[in-house]
């Protein structure tokens, strides 16, 4: 049985913060293959195309045909535990400071056998177990092993935590209240035991319909936050960066416009004001702080999300401004995900379809209801994913730029 | 159908000089050190120049970013026959049956075989953390335990399916370290009892501290020659009377639960025209108890599963029923790295030779050294086995 | 015209006989701009990023980048900001005549009618009012409108509701005199534009920007401290930067006052 994650107690101010360790890092290129499939929260292990088996570890050729052709395919995620342990003792730093660590070979499924982490609700040798491919600590995809059936405060198992970035007793900053997410945003993360939810907006002078909706949620507090202002943000760091350990970053900045336009730089200038630099600048007041409290007890700093557009993964013309500068957040949130890794926080980026708000009016559908896109935003925080996606354009777009790039540039906004 | 043969016989072939440089908990010098060390002992002991070593094989974890070719330049060495095992606590053994066939040949006279490893404060956590590519893909990740949270999930299941105890695994441990106090190079003077053993703080479950071998810096060597050259040197030698090697035996069983012997006992057993029973001691690779154990069945000396009934039926001390790493093997001499599987082999040759001192198997003639290694992922990849014959 | 009227000028500010009172408010970027309908173009705040503070960037000095549209914080709006001024000559702030700079103030209090209705709208019968009482306002002066409401701050001062800000100006009638009858050099408020808040359901729409810069006037806001100026006798220094076909830009507004003898 879990025991309950308890209530964090406010922080001694007497008692030294805990610099952030990480597991081991190095991994082969080929074991990358699980790195992508953990990122998107899939299921995904060697297969030989020749022969059809599965293997593992990760390998360069069949060792039961020697074929080449090893793809990462979908894989079943049930296994039998073969045998288990406690590990007490180890020489790496950052398991020390967890131990003692559960351990567990699986004979999986699909045939081979694998180490994997061991959830503590897992029965003895014999049990059947639930495997998911996760992103630890440094964020390399590892093995994880759960009870087939939900068990009582499992999400608070230590090793799970490890594994995900779960709101429970965290602070979180959603940086633009103005957002037609961030209420709906709210209202999960109260729901999935957030301890606070700090909401940011700009220009405080300018009424917005959803500041009522935002102070009748408990726990909720209403800050000043400008994106386009390094100095708000430098200001508003300075009061609450130290108690902020997941940021959902929720700055958009929609105005369509038409690449001829005479006035279109001045959209883009816009745009990527809000989005890209102010990426860049909240990256640059919260990203040292929540780094360096990676390990700060059993809450600490844990995850930086970016709502992006699935149009930054292929322009649509339509909305070219607005693709091109979630272009450029996504790849900034790549240099903000090797920064904030040494600190063992993760970044995740939510790739959303157009949201059913007043920018997208002329889209038709289907649309993301923003009660969605924050429901997979938490699931995404509990899973620890580090790619989702959301609503059935951004599934559709995915898809197929898995399959053919050329052919979503081709067609898109057709 | 792949023609085969019955191999041929290791006749005429011997080994002589055991050396053991005395081990250290930690070490500031480099492996290099100790293989110097080494070196210049089989030299005085064979009463020749290092330079007249035709062969040499090396076996290390540490001597990195070395490879065998750049050891001889800086020991001044010119071989003809020159091989790096790195097989961990197989490479002594491996060593012994290339060295065989390579003075068998006259490829070489005389080859020189050295394990060293040096341990300086980080060495052993390093050594772990870059171990193999699926170690560092699909195990170290997991706890960072080293091998003894992965031989730890080998020994659990084998306490499951055969109903081995812990204190079966303390039986052994301790009688190896009764042999340990009888051996003045062991790190271990301490004596342990059962008690000690069972009540110890835990490793990695069912691993406890007295399951678990300490590193550190140390070197074993010997020379493998033709029976004429020793003759000539007027060295008194030891016969290899038969010797296997096989890698990465039953890749489907799910969980190790025997080793390459079963595939090849036969043959070790037939060349060497002797039976188990006929074994005046054995010195199996004890990095855990439950290693020796499940040697006990796949060399022969019961049946798969009889592991633990087979420590219960017998004595492992010196003068015991089933005399069984004399030295106190590495769980209590220590574990110098790659010289853990060379440690059985000089312990071996001394009780052939009559040299063993407090630890001499009386009338000892005949005995069998096993070796086992390289925990490339979940299982120990290589096994293998010499039987030895005093001259 | 002689040397002594400057020389005089020089030691009656340097004696305290005139106050120099600083109409601006401080740019920052928490300053409210104007705000436009989001498809449309929006200026840009003030923003201020640093170069460097005596830091790596610049180790004995300390320099910042300024970034802000022209019609930021307290600001000169030129004859070219409206359509009605575009063809107008020397009608942009790096052409307009230097001496148009410095020119006298008329201050009408109506900061009572704005604290009762923000929606307050001056009217030719308040200048009428005004003049009875301080007489007629003279060719090529400022007419600045005080309502206090520069003591107001963020949403207040903004004043923003769902039809649009609420803000005191003038009505399209008393532009079209001040303009016409009165020759006034430009209008002045408190407010973040010198049009009402509602100003762009009037006809014409924006009748302080249509009429001033229609004929060749010119436009202040943002203004602070009207309260310390008389009703007349001020004079304004208000020189706004040299920007090439500039339509307006933030600048320093000083007001000149002579103090009233004592004795």
């Amino acid at each position: 049985m879990t025991e309950p994650l308890p209530k964090p107690n406010r922080k001694n101010p007497l008692v030294r913060t805990r610099q952030p360790l990480l597991p081991p890092a190095s991994r082969s290129h080929k074991a990358h293959g699980l790195t992508l499939a953990a990122a998107a929260g899939r299921f995904m292990l060697q297969c030989c195309g020749e022969c059809g088996q599965y293997t593992y570890p990760a390998r360069e050729a069949c060792p039961n045909c020697l074929s080449a052709d090893l793809p990462f395919k979908d894989a079943p995620t049930g296994g039998v535990l073969l045998s288990e342990t406690r590990i007490e003792v180890t020489g790496d730093p950052y398991f020390r400071e967890h131990m003692p660590w559960r351990t567990g070979l699986v004979r999986l499924d699909c045939g081979p056998s694998a180490v994997v982490h061991l959830h503590g609700d897992c029965g003895g040798p014999g049990s059947q177990l639930s495997l998911s491919l996760q992103l630890d600590r440094v964020g390399q995809a590892v093995l994880f092993a759960r009870p087939v059936s939900e068990t009582p405060d499992m999400e608070d198992d230590p090793q799970w935590r490890e594994m995900t970035a779960d709101p429970k007793y965290r602070r979180v900053l959603i940086t633009d209240g103005r957002s037609p997410v961030a209420v709906a945003l709210a209202i999960a993360l109260k729901k999935a035991g957030a301890a606070k939810v700090f909401v940011g907006v700009a220009d405080r002078w300018k009424p917005f319909e959803e500041q009522k909706a935002l102070e009748a949620i408990e726990g909720v507090e209403i800050v000043d936050l400008d994106l386009t202002s390094e100095r708000s943000i430098q200001e508003l760091a300075m009061d609450i960066g130290a108690k902020v350990e997941i940021l959902i970053n929720t700055a958009d900045h929609v105005r369509p416009t038409h690449l001829f336009n005479a006035g279109a730089i001045n959209t883009a200038r816009e745009a990527m004001d809000h989005t890209a630099m102010g990426l860049m600048r909240l990256a640059q007041a919260f990203g040292p702080v929540m780094r360096s409290r990676g390990a700060d007890g059993k809450t600490g700093a844990v995850a930086w999300v970016n709502v992006l557009s699935v149009h930054g993964l292929s322009n649509v013309p339509q909305f070219g401004v607005h693709s091109a500068a979630h272009a450029a957040c996504l790849s900034l949130s790549q240099w903000l995900r090797s920064e904030l890794r040494q600190g063992g926080v993760r970044v995740i980026n939510a790739f959303t379809g157009p949201l059913d708000t007043e920018w997208f009016q002329t889209v038709p559908p289907p649309k993301v209801a923003p009660k969605v896109l924050a429901d997979a935003i938490m699931d995404g925080l509990k899973r620890g994913l580090e790619d989702i996606y959301v609503g059935d354009v951004a599934k559709d777009i995915e898809a197929r730029l898995f399959d053919n790039p050329k052919a979503v540039e081709r067609e898109v906004g057709q | 159908m792949i023609l085969s043969r019955a191999r041929q016989s290791y006749d005429g072939v011997v080994l002589a000089v055991p050396v053991t440089v005395p081990y250290q908990r930690y070490s500031i010098e480099t492996a290099h050190w100790w293989m110097g060390k080494a070196l210049r002992a089989l030299a005085e002991g064979a009463g020749v120049s290092h330079r007249d070593f035709d062969g040499f094989s090396v076996s290390s974890f540490t001597m990195g970013p070395d490879s065998a070719i750049a050891l001889t330049q800086h020991f001044g060495l010119t071989p003809r026959h020159l091989d790096h095992v790195p097989m961990g606590g197989a490479s002594g053994i491996v060593s012994i049956r290339r060295a065989a066939r390579a003075v068998q040949a006259c490829d070489a006279d005389i080859v020189a075989c050295v394990a060293a490893d040096t341990n300086q404060v980080d060495t052993f956590r390093k050594t772990l953390a870059n171990f193999s590519r699926f170690a560092q893909d699909a195990s170290y990740p997991y706890g960072a335990g080293g091998p003894n949270a992965s031989f730890a999930l080998i020994a659990r299941h084998y306490m499951d399916t055969f109903g081995a105890t812990r204190e079966d695994f303390g039986k052994l441990c301790v009688a190896q370290r009764d042999n340990a106090l009888k051996n003045p190079h062991a790190l271990m003077k301490k004596p342990l009892t059962l008690e000690q053993y069972l009540s110890a703080r835990p490793i990695a479950e069912p691993f406890h501290l007295f399951d678990c071998v300490m590193p550190c810096a140390g070197a074993e060597a010997f020379l493998v020659m033709r029976e004429e050259t020793a003759a000539s040197l007027g060295l008194p030698f030891v016969r290899l009377l038969s010797v296997i090697e096989r890698h990465n035996a039953f890749p489907g069983d799910p969980v190790q639960v025997r080793g390459g012997w079963v595939i090849d006992r036969d043959e070790l057993y037939g060349m060497a025209d002797v039976k188990p029973d006929d074994m005046d001691f054995v010195q199996t690779y004890d990095d855990y108890a439950v290693i020796s154990m499940m040697q006990f069945e796949d060399l022969g000396f019961c049946a798969k599963g009889e592991g633990p009934d087979f420590v219960r039926q017998h004595t492992f001390t010196i003068d015991g029923s089933f005399p069984h790493n004399t030295s106190g093997g590495q769980l209590s001499v220590g574990q110098a790295g790659a010289a853990g599987g060379h440690l059985g082999i000089t312990e071996a040759m001394r009780q052939l030779l009559g040299v063993a001192g407090g630890t001499q198997v009386e009338g000892a003639k005949l005995g069998l050294v096993s070796g086992f290694g390289m925990i490339n992922y979940d299982r120990g990849l290589a096994s293998a086995a010499a039987i030895l014959a005093r001259a | 015209m002689n040397g002594d009227i400057l020389a005089t000028f020089a030691g009656a500010l340097a004696s305290g006989q005139i106050r120099v009172v600083d109409l601006t408010h401080t740019l920052s970027p928490d300053f409210p701009v104007i705000v436009m309908p989001p498809e449309l173009g929006q200026s840009a705040p003030f923003r201020m990023e640093r170069i460097s503070r005596y830091d790596a960037a610049g180790p004995a000095w300390y320099w910042n980048n300024l970034s802000f549209g022209e019609h930021t914080g307290t600001h000169f709006d030129a004859p070219i900001h409206w359509y009605t001024g575009r063809d107008l000559p020397l009608n942009s702030v790096d052409t307009l005549p230097p001496s148009d700079m410095i020119a006298p103030a008329c201050v009408i209090d109506c900061s009572a009618e704005a604290a009762k209705d923000a929606d307050f709208l001056l009217t030719v019968a308040d200048v009428a009012k005004w003049e009875k009482k301080h007489g007629r306002i003279p060719p090529r002066s400022w007419v600045l409108l005080r309502t206090d409401w520069s003591k107001k701050t963020g949403a207040a001062y903004a004043n923003l509701l769902a039809d649009g800000a609420h803000t005191p100006g003038p009505d399209a009638e008393v532009m079209r005199f001040l303009v016409g009858e009165r020759e006034i050099i430009g209008f002045g408020t408190e407010t973040i534009g010198t049009d009402a808040g509602q100003a762009g359901h009037f006809s014409p729409p924006y009748p302080a920007h249509h009429y001033l810069h229609g004929a060749g006037r010119y436009g202040l806001q943002c203004l602070a401290n009207l309260d310390q100026l008389p009703a007349s006798g001020a004079v304004i220094v208000s020189a706004p930067l040299k920007i090439q076909n500039g339509s307006g830009s933030p600048l320093r507004v000083l007001a000149l006052v002579q103090e009233r003898s004592t004795g």
